[in-house]
């Protein structure tokens, strides 16, 4: 067996991969195969897959800083459009599919549901990221693009927010994607810290010593 | 179209009819698979369904013109918590209920109150089709052809003394099928529902055995379960094995969970929002991917018939 894809190939198997919910997704409906409440079911797919998206971008960051292999920048642009692309499913499916377009009913339903808000929060962090996200808006940004772009760590404990907020309380899903955006964001904290010099040596000796390499010069 | 025979009791037009139906369910106490196998057909001519029929009879139809969810849809999505959280796999978990035999303990406020066998209480109430809206607190609607009779009939028979002011009903506690109260989840079990004796008098309100012609499904709260086609469905208790009248507003099961999301009265109401959702549409559960949602009515699309039991009654407080 040969894995010795090139990094480009990796980026489109991704993107295969990756658009393979949505196939699935297409097959279940034309089958009629979703259930007593099928728009119900593709708010759960679609929500679903915009949420695993969301924590694999998440990870793209903190693997870059344990392996220390910095190819990976065009990986999290990837996961972050297709996060987008997925919310943006998910957000049409709701207003056309599920509302019908009906302007009145989505008004009262949205200003009346909070865990929709949770919802609108975080698609329009994750589309303002998504506009944004070419190389000439990254290089018209200048470090304001950076900035900007940590926003991502706001969308995604606020998706899990809308997705508890939804329920009547069993919670037992949606903690689990609480404890990874959680863990997640507290390794960016950690490497946060460990990046100031005073602050530094916060992670054990005996559990590998720093955490990341020796920080780059600030 | 089906239709069904309100004003007249069902029992003055086609007595022998309902009572061949109401036999064929008794005779489930000998074989239950017989009862879910009762055709349709003969158990609508039974019940003077059959179309026509009712108008021919010169009776009413009560939600003759809403158009009946697919039954297929309806046995496959339920709220039955002492099972799973999951509305479509409790279908088939709720096949390990024991129906048979089932008694309803008639008790508190009341004159005559004691152990009554399920099968004598259904000789005695003819039974009639009621198609109900039926609109869970989620967000989701149905509309349901019910099987059942008027909780007043039997309440006023076990003659309620002035002293009730409330009727608490208990659902089935079987630990040993239904994972979810075993294991004390979320819930305060046995699941417990109550109505004020004016809404448990209301000729709305009935108690149901049967949908779609047959007797009802497990998960549908068989044997016989509570409808309040005004109230957001968990008022609507399943599976009940406990009547009883009260002096004291009852404890209910979602309300004890979360006081300040799930109210006593629970009345159908878009102007009401959840405290995490709007309750102003619902979506209509057709089968189908395009149904787009319609607006929520007030009590249900039923304040013609209900309106006056809650006066000036503040609403937003009693939710
Ligand atoms: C305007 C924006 C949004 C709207 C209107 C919206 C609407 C909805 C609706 C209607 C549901 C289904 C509720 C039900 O059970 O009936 C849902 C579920 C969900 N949504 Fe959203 N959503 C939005 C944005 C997002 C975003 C940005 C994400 C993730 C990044 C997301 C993730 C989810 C998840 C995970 C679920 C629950 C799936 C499950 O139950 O397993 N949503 N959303």
């Amino acid at each position: 067996m040969k894995l010795m894809l090139s990094a480009r190939q990796w980026w489109w198997l991704a993107l295969a991969a990756f658009c393979w919910p949505l196939l699935i997704l297409g097959v279940d409906i034309a089958n009629a195969n979703l259930g007593p409440d099928p728009v119900k079911a593709v708010h759960i797919r679609l929500g679903d897959w915009s949420l695993r998206l969301l924590c694999l971008t998440l990870t793209v960051t903190p693997l870059q800083t344990l392996t220390q292999w910095r190819g990976m920048a065009d990986f999290r642009q990837l996961f972050g459009l297709l996060t987008w692309f997925y919310a943006s499913l998910h957000v049409w499916v709701y207003l056309g599919v599920d509302q019908g377009w009906q302007w009145p009913l989505i008004a009262a339903d949205m200003a009346e549901s909070r865990y929709i808000w949770f919802g609108l929060l975080s698609y329009l962090i994750l589309l303002l990221l998504a506009l944004t996200s070419s190389v000439f808006a990254m290089r018209l940004l200048g470090r304001n693009w950076k900035r900007l772009h940590r926003y991502i760590y706001l969308a995604a404990p606020v998706a899990v927010l809308h997705y508890i907020w939804q329920l009547k309380g069993n919670l037992a899903v949606p903690a689990v994607y609480g404890l990874i955006v959680g863990g997640l964001l507290l390794f960016r904290v950690a490497s946060w810290l460990q990046g100031r010099p005073k602050l530094g040596q916060f992670w054990p000796r005996w559990a590998g010593g720093r955490l990341i390499q020796p920080a780059k010069p600030r | 179209m089906r239709t069904s025979i309100p004003k007249i009791p069902a029992a003055e037009i086609t007595d022998e009819a309902v009572f061949a139906a109401r036999r064929a369910f008794l005779q489930g106490a000998a074989a239950t698979a017989a009862l879910n196998v009762m055709p349709i057909a003969a158990a609508a001519a039974a019940l003077n369904l059959v179309p026509g029929a009712a108008a021919a009879a010169g009776g009413k139809t009560i939600g003759g013109e809403l158009t009946p969810t697919p039954l297929r849809v309806v046995e496959n999505y339920t709220n039955y918590y002492e099972f799973t959280f999951n509305k479509e796999d409790a279908t088939r978990l709720a096949q390990r209920m024991v129906i048979e035999p089932w008694t309803v303990t008639i008790g508190g406020e009341a004159e005559k109150t004691g152990v009554f066998d399920l099968a004598d209480i259904l000789k005695n109430y003819p039974g009639q089709e009621r198609i109900y809206r039926f609109r869970c607190v989620e967000g989701w609607a149905m509309v349901v052809p019910w099987l059942g009779f008027p909780l007043a009939d039997l309440l006023k028979a076990v003659r309620p003394l002035s002293s009730a002011k409330y009727v608490r009903f208990v659902t089935a506690s079987q630990p040993d099928v239904m994972p979810k109260l075993a294991e004390n989840k979320m819930l305060h079990w046995p699941y417990e529902e109550g109505l004020r004796m004016d809404e448990a008098m209301h000729p709305l309100t009935i108690l149901a055995y049967g949908m779609y012609g047959k007797s009802l499904p497990k998960q549908n709260g068989a044997p016989l379960r509570l409808i309040v086609p005004w109230k957001y469905g968990f008022k609507s208790i399943k599976a009940i094995v406990k009547i009883e009248l009260t002096r004291e507003q009852p404890e209910t099961a979602w309300n004890r969970f979360a006081p300040h999301e799930y109210g006593f009265y629970a009345n159908v109401n878009p102007n009401v929002p959840h405290p995490r959702w709007s309750q102003s549409s619902e979506r209509v559960l057709s089968g189908g991917f395009f149904s787009p949602r319609r607006p929520t009515e007030l009590f249900n699309g039923y304040a013609e018939q209900v309106a006056s039991l809650y006066g000036s009654m503040n609403l937003r407080v009693n939710f």
